[in-house]
């Protein structure tokens, strides 16, 4: 018999878009809900965005397989971690752990492309973003995922963070207010669905503050 | 050196096909499987077709199980690596049965260890050449779920796999509702089957059906579908698209 099926890939691309951005005393962490493969939407109501601690969040998208076995493993590290140090890994932690997670697989990488995002030490927002083989940053805003090339040089626009190249460093975070990023999170997401086939549905938020954690849904174009 | 010893080793690296030992292209394979869930519990649809590339090689393949008591699976793509899958499945089924705690697997607890056995194969470069569909009902919560060859799993309220993904999940998007009684979804179903019938050529006009509520699970009798092939477009389907044959 001659070969008909075209020869399988291990890996898969399931879209998505995520965003955070950081504020002095504030985290909002946001990705779409569809998942979907090729031209087939496989889902409108899948969530990206998973706690991986008290204050640490993660939204991933990328190769949905790969994405849940991440987080898998990252949360029975941080049950280990619970377990050794009794108490809850922080943001800055959680951080680290994640590069070091993703450089594991170097060489059969997690197509993951992630954002965490949270509060750190001194209860700052902070958030930090990566590529699929580890190599990470802490910034003040960021974009991952199909959308990113869509929203990142408009959150670049809107926020004018300063340069990361300045001396004496400048803190990375956000001016704006806790409800003026989530307004901004929703404008990124609504003109990101007009362009990008792989985002639409449904936006959920995850909004991290000193009064704890809340998440809210803004409903998207599902064409 | 001489050039000939060098062969063998050449073979090796280059991985030539004939000595692989996994799963490079499927050989028998079964089209879609249709899922929804309806007002008592899950609803599965499938053919029992068993194609060997494109001829039509079996005609009786049972694509629809029973896993325990609280759940049915589904399986399209390569009919021997399902037949395995339903190996470790009744496997596991028996050593969960073995404690005799009057605990059982639900359907939530298989799916996840299908999409782990999924996954874990595609990380060997050995894929299990299957997409396949979970339902089950247990404690009253209904659940429906599906896994992909390399591991891709999600939930809803109606799922398909492979042409089920482009012809019936419009239909189900646009008429599916949560109250749907067993008759509604049975008819729903066959509205499926019949677009796929009609437009995969690999689909035939004998399917199952199986039902799974908090009362167990029930597969059909093979029927067929009243099909009407008098449409002008199927009579001659090249009027109008004059081509150079």
């Amino acid at each position: 018999m001659t070969k008909q099926q075209a020869n399988w890939s291990p890996y898969d691309n399931n879209g998505g878009t995520c965003v955070a951005i950081a504020g002095a005393d504030y985290c909002v962490i946001a990705a779409d809900t569809r998942m979907s493969t090729g031209y087939n939407i496989l889902t409108r109501d899948y969530s990206k965005i998973i706690q991986l601690a008290d204050k640490s969040v993660m939204a991933s998208s990328g190769f949905q397989a790969d994405v849940r076995a991440l987080q898998k493993v990252l949360a029975a590290r941080h049950l280990i971690y619970q377990h050794q140090h009794n108490k809850q890994m922080s943001c800055p932690a959680m951080a680290q752990l994640l590069s070091n997670t993703l450089y594991y697989k170097r060489f059969f990488p997690y197509y993951a492309f992630n954002v965490l995002g949270g509060l750190d030490n001194e209860g700052k927002g902070c958030v930090f973003t990566y590529d699929a083989v580890g190599s990470y940053e802490r910034v003040g805003y960021s974009s991952q995922g199909s959308g990113a090339t869509l929203i990142t040089p408009f959150l670049d626009n809107q926020l004018k963070s300063p340069s990361p190249l300045l001396l004496p460093a400048k803190d990375a975070v956000t001016p704006l207010s806790e409800s003026e990023a989530i307004d901004l999170v929703k404008t990124c997401f609504a003109s990101a669905t007009e362009r990008d086939i792989y985002t639409g549905d449904k936006l959920e938020m995850v909004i991290l503050n000193a009064s704890g954690i809340r998440r809210e849904y803004m409903e998207l174009r599902k064409d | 050196m001489n050039l000939a010893d060098s062969t063998p080793a050449m073979n090796t690296l280059l991985g030539s096909e004939a000595d692989s030992q996994r799963t490079l292209y499927p050989y028998v394979t079964g089209t879609s499987v249709v899922g929804i869930k309806y007002k008592d519990g899950i609803l599965l649809a499938a053919d029992m077709g068993g194609s060997y590339g494109s001829t039509l090689r079996y005609k009786t393949v049972e694509r629809l199980k029973p896993v325990g008591k609280h759940s049915i699976i589904g399986a399209s793509g390569e009919i021997s690596d399902f037949q395995e899958i339903m190996r470790y499945l009744d496997e596991l089924i028996l050593y969960d049965n073995m404690w005799d705690d009057g605990n059982s697997l639900g359907p939530k607890e298989v799916h996840n260890y299908l999409t782990r056995m999924m996954y874990n194969r595609r990380n060997k470069f050995n894929p299990l050449w299957n997409s396949l569909v979970l339902g089950g009902v247990k404690n009253g919560q209904k659940y429906l779920g599906t896994v992909s060859m390399i591991g891709v799993h999600y939930e809803d309220n109606h799922v398909a796999t492979g042409f089920g993904n482009h012809l019936a999940r419009p239909i189900l998007r646009d008429e599916w509702h949560e109250n749907l009684t067993f008759e509604e979804g049975v008819k729903l179903l066959e509205k499926c089957m019949r677009v796929l019938l009609y437009r995969d050529r690999s689909a035939v006009n004998k399917l199952q059906i199986a039902k799974i509520t908090e009362a167990g699970v029930t597969i059909s009798q093979p029927y067929s579908l009243k099909t009407f092939w008098d449409f002008s477009a199927f009579k001659n389907p090249t009027v109008g698209a004059e081509g150079s044959w």
